[in-house]
């Protein structure tokens, strides 16, 4: 059965692209088919987080408008067949799609595919309004930052008011350093006053940026960095599997460090 | 400043984003919820008819912040002012 997952989070800029592309592209990794919708009419991004930008013929709004059919839009990933990409349209804005013609699109796409995730655009209007159209559950992405969490805390009472249920929050660019000073919102901080389960925690990784510059997803390019595991490990539980949280705040001995420094990573 | 308060550690940033997200929150879900804050007023009003009239049109409730003698900071309050017309006499 397919299910149709919307990465929403209120504030822009706290990771929704990057969420949206790599939990996809693990859920390819495991051999699901995936379908990554790009929302965000008018300010499309997913296509250069995917480094698929040159290959866009078609896109959403052309579907729903019935310039094309919606095979003719997606785009194939370039490392991973299971992985496909409904690009934005860059010269529309949000109100070229309607919740209805959304819905019409899922339905289609549930078809084909195990999972569509959608990236939904920052903000709570229209674009928001369609993301969440047809969106089985959600994964909410904040950082530990009051306006980030303040913004998150008002989407998740939106989508209940929607009755889109089993929600699930994740925890974005977290510095352990930071937590460990007193200096930043633990996940726990988070979670206690979000009043929500947890689905994962990223840590801030320069390898995400590394990865953005290249256009590739980072759980295909660093899998073994820790915000790579985490997105592998978001992926996984989306699936229903039991993953252990990764731990943040090993302390790295001087031997470890010179282990590593022998093994050459 | 109490002597206590001199050896209390200092809140670190945290604490206090913490702190003032909980008080932000707490407006915002008032706000977005003006179901609630109906709720509240129709319950608190039919208690208090039972013992006195009061002025419907100048009465005003409302989620404001008021110190604290136990946080450092702003608290979360009700604030119900409602206006007295006449006080029932004891039966």
């Amino acid at each position: 059965m397919s299910e149709v997952i919307v990465v929403t989070s209120g504030k822009g800029g706290v990771g929704k692209t990057t969420t949206s592309a790599n939990v996809g592209a693990g859920l390819a990794i495991s051999g699901k088919k995936v379908v990554l919708v790009d929302a965000d009419i008018g300010l499309r991004n997913l296509d250069v987080v995917l480094g698929l930008e040159n290959r866009i013929v078609y896109n959403i709004v052309d579907v729903v408008e019935g310039n094309c059919r919606v095979a003719q839009a997606l785009i194939r990933d370039k490392k991973n067949q299971n992985l496909y990409l409904l690009p934005a349209a860059q010269t529309r804005d949000k109100d070229a799609v309607s919740p209805e013609q959304m819905k019409t699109l899922t339905d289609e796409l549930r078809k084909e595919f195990d999972y569509i995730i959608i990236d939904s655009p920052a903000g709570i209007e229209q674009g928001f309004k369609n993301s969440i159209a047809s969106a089985d559950r959600a994964l909410i992405v904040t950082t530990p930052e009051i306006s980030a969490i303040r913004d998150a805390d008002r989407i998740i009472g939106l989508l209940e008011a929607n009755d889109i249920k089993n929600n699930r929050l994740i925890v974005n660019r977290l510095r352990p350093d930071m937590v460990k000073r007193g200096e930043m919102m633990s996940v726990d901080d988070v979670v206690e006053i979000l009043a929500i389960d947890l689905i994962g925690v990223v840590p801030d990784d320069e390898n995400v940026v590394i990865s953005t510059n290249t256009g590739d997803p980072i759980v295909l390019k660093f899998e073994n960095s820790l915000a790579g595991k985490a997105y592998l490990n978001i992926s996984q539980r989306i699936m229903g599997n039991e993953v252990e949280y990764l731990n943040l705040f090993e302390q790295k001995s001087l031997f470890s460090r010179i282990v590593k420094a022998f093994k050459g990573n | 400043m109490g002597i206590m308060d001199f050896f209390r550690k200092k809140d670190t940033s945290k604490d206090i984003a913490k702190d003032r997200l909980k008080l932000v929150l707490i407006h915002d879900r008032a706000d977005c919820n003006t179901e609630l804050l109906e709720m509240i007023r129709a319950d608190i009003l039919e208690v208090i008819k039972k013992y006195m009239d009061y002025d419907e049109r100048e009465m005003d409730i409302k989620i404001g912040t008021t110190d604290s003698e136990t946080s450092n900071s702003p608290v979360p309050a009700l604030f119900a002012n409602i206006p007295i017309r006449n006080i029932h006499k004891p039966r």
